[in-house]
């Protein structure tokens, strides 16, 4: 059982402030990520967690017991470094087993704790090497082993896979969200990575310069950003977003004509209460969500809610094979990017017509936080299977 | 059965290994619960105070507090050891160290010894400084180049440095007596027997020569660092440019070990203005006072005598303090240009 | 394979020919050699000479030194010399005394008969004699383990401390933020500055005001807070990572066990260096135990060799044996960890 709350929880340095007011509810047994750039305050704030960072105002709350002033040692979590910090010096066995010893564990149940640990992590043939004789993926393993033995309450990662190549970062993903199925902890993971923000999480927190963008599960917050900043953090390649002003507003959705004498007009299935014509504004589109109709390839063709029909100039072509790009130009100039699964027949210097649905549009204002406005629909990407949990 | 093996040598290993890992035991679980206890009270990082405390007292004690105390022995007279029991006197002691009818002439001062020291100090310095850099630069210079062994060679060198002033002045006093080896080459050769450390041209001569051959290797050494960080392409480019060796050592060489020249200069220079120990032994300071330099002089007046005069002692300290500060400076200031640079 | 050989040592300048600089440097190097073993090595070959030995002039090479033997009816050995016979034969005589210009000599198989021989028809016998009772005697007649217990005492116990104290506070230092963190750094920076000569007095007055002048201890605290150790291992540490300390923290580890059991075994090799160092500072210091230690029963080995020196009949004999066994501890330390000590100044550029 481990319930962890923040409150107001600002973190302050002579030069500024790292963490500014942080809420955040965190559930037993939930996988929470955070996510966002560098420099966002993510480590910092799990080391507040940890307690390896002190709080400078604000409450942090375990199991309803604030734990500000507990030292780190005596909070019950263990957490995973992003250089693994195993200690050189020591074998992997004593790796593990010094922090049970320093609570004067008895030896023969640190022997049963390690055994049991090492199995699981299959680091079992290991336990007499030194760390420096260890791979990466293999260090990567010791060092959750370490947090293992200790039975943490809650797991603290800080970005733990960064340090590995790409092929042992998706096996590692994967076994790490084994272990949160198979222990059942609360598990906090940072990482600046939103991919693996969208594989691993329960729950996403979203930060940028020290504050909360949003907070939800993984594909709410793809489908339903609620700023221009998580929308774009969210999500790969990048959303396009395309400056222009509201034209009209009404039931079906908000008309934006994009900024530039010949760019289009684009109608976006959001509600515009609130709103009025001739404001400023963002549209934001999914390279994912632009189809192209008459691409023989691909098995996208019209969207099914219709929408806005856009001429593009291809610009440059990238082609992966099962999947592909294309770097084009709205009539006025604009760059928008384009994500078509499979292979595309579309070259460099064609003037193509492409499908934007309004339904896949955003909107977003241009005021300070950069709020979207809310959407009308069940996003169209969405498999419409019926929701269980009422 | 085992006990048939385990002859002496490894009972004593065992008993020594032992001792050692139940000291470090101790030491690591009896100052435990304390520092626990302190860390609980002066929270996360203000315990690093307690880390500091032990090396804090001891500067404090013996190097900060001295400070202090050298100024109050300076302005107090008297033969007292004790602070309290001194009187205080002023600028006494400096107007005694300084009163002299011609500062150019030793012989008019009052305390001509301190001028004597303050002179002989002056010209060993400028001679031994000059013949120290030099030797260093010549043998790091041989030593850089593709030799072989160069490993034992730079040993060679560097032996010295290690041997205790005492040793190094007793190694070359026996050399150097009247019945030495040294008379007994010259005599050999058809010379005739010096009295080396009895003529005061002679033993300034090898107080400097004894100097320079203790504390050469660790000059070398700085300078041979700096001659192997010169990357060999720059070498290679000067060849292909064809310069003369003689033109690739003035013109690339030196300026690059430029700044290791210059920190040479500074450590040597302040070395040397505080020698003692190898010429306190080998020579005494003699004879007569010939090769007394102002580290002995301090030693003379503050503790070597049956009258110890701590004031005029600690007024020459600060005399001494002055010249290092001022070299030291120097030096802080070369180090920085070796950063920039 | 000589052939090899020889290609091997003349493999110089690339070009396969012994330029002239190459001439050069090998002279250098050998006349180097020479001139800074040549003087150790010459006290220790002397070391093993007898007294009467040493008295000769011009001094012989090797330990050789004059026969003698015991002939019946003398207490005393007595030297044997070569004597000139008048039909120029040469025979082998003891010499019981000389009186001006004659000396008195006995056949060692004939002890009864004396026979006046002129002192410059008689030559000394050499024999090849290693006087080890130059050490051995050491042992016996003087106080010299007193003095090399003195020696090993203040270096080890110093050494220990230093290395204990000084990595305490460059933990400290470098692994913790605390307020007033750079002005205790510049505290010891600045010490750095302060040559130990120049508060030879005042030094002197808080060691004697403590009590421990003629004690041991009068020169270990003075010098075990060295500056110099605090900045090395300072710079040290500050190479461990950061998140090894947390993860100890994490692990439940009080600061003084992740001082003890992590950054103390991770700064081994600074560790090293520093104590290779402050062995090599102790064991040699002269001018301030001089200061502090004034009776003979505290004297360290330096100590001791100049008092003996001073003394109006120098022995050299047992003198030269004493040099010996002082410099002999530096030289191994040297021989096995000249690596370290090498590179350690080349780095630090400290002394």
């Amino acid at each position: 059982m481990a319930r962890l709350q923040l409150k107001k929880v600002v973190k302050s340095y002579p030069s500024g402030d790292v963490i500014r007011g942080v809420d955040l509810d965190i559930d037993d047994r939930e996988f929470v990520v955070f996510v966002g750039p560098s420099g966002c305050g993510k480590s910092t704030l799990l080391r507040m967690i940890s307690g390896l960072e002190s709080v400078s105002s604000g409450e942090i709350i375990i199991d309803d017991q604030c734990v500000n002033d507990i030292p780190a040692a005596q909070r019950g979590l263990a957490m995973v470094f992003q250089s693994y910090a195993l200690y050189p010096h020591m074998t992997v066995y004593q790796n593990l087993a010094f922090g049970l010893e320093n609570i004067r564990t008895p030896r023969d149940t640190i022997a049963k704790k390690i055994a049991e640990a090492a199995k699981m992590l299959q680091i079992d043939h290991l336990l007499d090497r030194k760390p420096t004789a260890l791979s990466g993926g293999q260090r990567q393993r010791v060092a959750i082993g370490r947090a293992i033995v200790r039975e943490p309450k809650i797991f603290l990662f800080d970005e733990p896979l960064s340090n590995l190549d790409a092929e042992l970062r998706v096996q590692m993903r994967a076994e790490i969200s084994q272990l949160h199925r198979q222990l059942g902890n609360t598990m906090i993971y940072v990482t600046h990575d939103q991919v693996e923000a969208m594989t691993m999480a329960d729950k996403i927190v979203v930060l940028r310069s020290g504050n909360i963008e949003q907070v939800g599960a993984p594909l709410d917050l793809y489908n339903r950003p609620e700023n221009r900043f998580v929308a774009g953090f969210i999500g790969s390649p990048k959303m396009n977003f395309l400056p222009g002003v509201i034209s009209s507003i009404d039931s079906d959705g908000v008309q934006v004509k994009l900024d530039g004498d010949e760019e289009p007009t684009i109608l976006a299935r959001v509600d515009g209460a609130g709103r009025t014509d001739g404001e400023k504004v963002t549209v934001g589109i999914r390279p994912e969500h632009i189809h192209v109709p008459g691409d023989q390839s691909t098995g996208r063709t019209a969207a099914p809610n219709g929408g806005n029909t856009v001429k593009l100039a291809v610009k440059h072509t990238e082609q992966l094979g099962s999947e592909s790009y294309l770097f084009a130009e709205l009539s006025g100039g604009k760059r928008v990017v384009v994500h078509l699964p499979g292979q595309t027949s579309a070259r460099i210097g064609d003037i193509i017509d492409v499908q934007i649905p309004a339904p896949s549009c955003h909107i977003f204002q241009t005021d300070r936080g950069e709020m979207a406005l809310p959407r009308l629909d069940a996003p169209i990407d969405r498999p419409t299977t019926p929701q269980t949990d009422q | 059965m085992n006990d048939k093996f385990a002859s002496w040598p490894h009972r004593v290993l065992a008993v020594v290994t032992g001792a050692l890992r139940a000291i470090t035991h101790l030491m690591l679980n009896i100052p435990e619960r304390p520092m626990r206890w302190a860390q609980r009270v002066l929270g996360g990082q203000r315990i690093a105070w307690l880390f500091l405390t032990p090396n804090l007292i001891i500067f404090s004690l013996f190097t900060f507090l001295p400070i202090l105390i050298n100024f109050y022995y300076a302005v107090t007279g008297g033969v007292q050891l004790w602070p309290s029991e001194r009187p205080f006197i002023g600028t006494e002691n400096f107007q005694k160290l300084f009163a002299c009818d011609n500062y150019f002439d030793y012989s008019t001062c009052d305390q001509d010894l301190f001028w004597r020291a303050i002179y002989n100090s002056m010209k060993f310095v400028s001679i031994q400084v000059v013949l120290m850099v030099l030797f260093s630069l010549i043998t790091a210079l041989v030593l850089n180049r593709k030799i072989v062994g160069r490993g034992f060679f730079r040993s060679v060198y560097f032996f010295p440095v290690l041997l205790s002033p005492v040793v190094v002045a007793l190694v070359w006093r026996w050399i150097l007596l009247r019945d030495g080896v040294l008379n007994a080459i010259i005599e050999s050769m058809g010379g005739e027997k010096v009295l080396w450390l009895l003529d005061p041209s002679w033993s300034f001569f090898w107080v400097i020569f004894v100097t320079v051959w203790a504390q050469m290797g660790f000059y070398t050494l700085i300078l041979l660092a700096g001659l192997q960080a010169i990357p060999r392409d720059v070498y290679e480019a000067a060849q292909m440019d064809r310069a003369s060796p003689w033109r690739t050592f003035r013109k690339i060489t030196l300026p690059l070990l430029m700044p290791n020249m210059i920190v040479v200069l500074a450590l040597a220079l302040i070395r040397a203005v505080q020698t003692f120990d190898e010429v306190f032994v080998l020579t005494g300071g003699g004879p007569g006072s010939a090769t007394t330099f102002l580290v002995q002089y301090i030693y003379n007046t503050g503790f070597a005598q049956q009258i110890q005069r701590f004031g005029l002692a600690a007024a020459a300290s600060l005399v001494l303090a002055v010249v290092l500060f001022i070299l030291t400076m120097a030096q802080l200031r070369a180090s920085r240009s070796k950063i920039d640079g | 394979m000589a052939n090899r050989v020889v290609q091997f040592l003349t493999r110089t300048r690339g070009h396969g020919r012994f330029h002239l600089t190459d001439w050069l440097t090998y002279g250098y190097l050998t006349i180097g050699v020479f001139l800074m073993f040549g003087p150790v090595m010459w006290l220790a070959l002397s070391s093993f000479k007898t007294e009467a030995a040493l008295l000769q002039f011009p001094p012989p090479l090797l330990p050789y030194g004059p026969a003698e033997a015991e002939v019946e009816g003398y207490d005393r050995p007595l030297p044997l010399y070569r004597v000139e016979k008048e039909d120029g034969s040469e025979t082998i005589m003891a010499q019981v005394r000389r009186i001006g210009l004659i000396a008195q000599m006995v056949d060692p198989d004939d002890p009864g008969t004396i026979v006046k021989v002129n002192v410059k028809k008689r030559k000394r016998v050499e024999e090849f004699q290693l006087a080890t009772e130059n050490y051995s005697d050491l042992w016996r007649q003087f106080d010299f383990p007193q003095y090399l217990w003195n020696s090993v005492f203040i270096t080890i116990v110093a050494t220990i401390l230093t290395l204990i104290f000084n990595a305490m506070a460059a933990f400290a230092l470098s692994k913790y933020q605390f307020r007033g963190r750079t002005a205790v750094f510049l505290f010891i920076i600045g010490a750095l500055m302060i040559p130990p000569t120049i508060v030879l007095v005042p030094t002197y007055l808080v060691v004697s005001g403590m009590g421990l002048l003629n004690s041991p201890w009068g020169v270990i605290w003075p010098a075990i807070a060295t500056p110099t150790g605090v900045f090395m291992l300072r710079q040290y540490m500050l190479t461990i990572p950061d998140d090894l300390i947390d993860a100890a923290r994490m692990d439940n580890a009080s600061e003084w066990r992740i001082f003890w059991r992590i950054v103390m075994p991770l700064s081994a090799p600074a560790l090293a260096v520093l104590a290779i160092f402050s062995v090599m500072w102790r064991w040699n210091e002269f001018l301030w135990p001089l200061i502090v230690l004034n009776r003979s029963e505290e004297f360290t080995l330096p100590l001791a060799l100049n008092a003996f020196q001073g003394e109006l009949k120098t022995q050299w004999n047992y003198l030269l044996a004493m040099t010996v066994l002082t410099l002999l501890p530096v030289t191994f330390v040297f021989a096995f960890l000249q690596r370290y000590i090498t590179s350690g100044i080349a780095s630090a550029g400290v002394k």
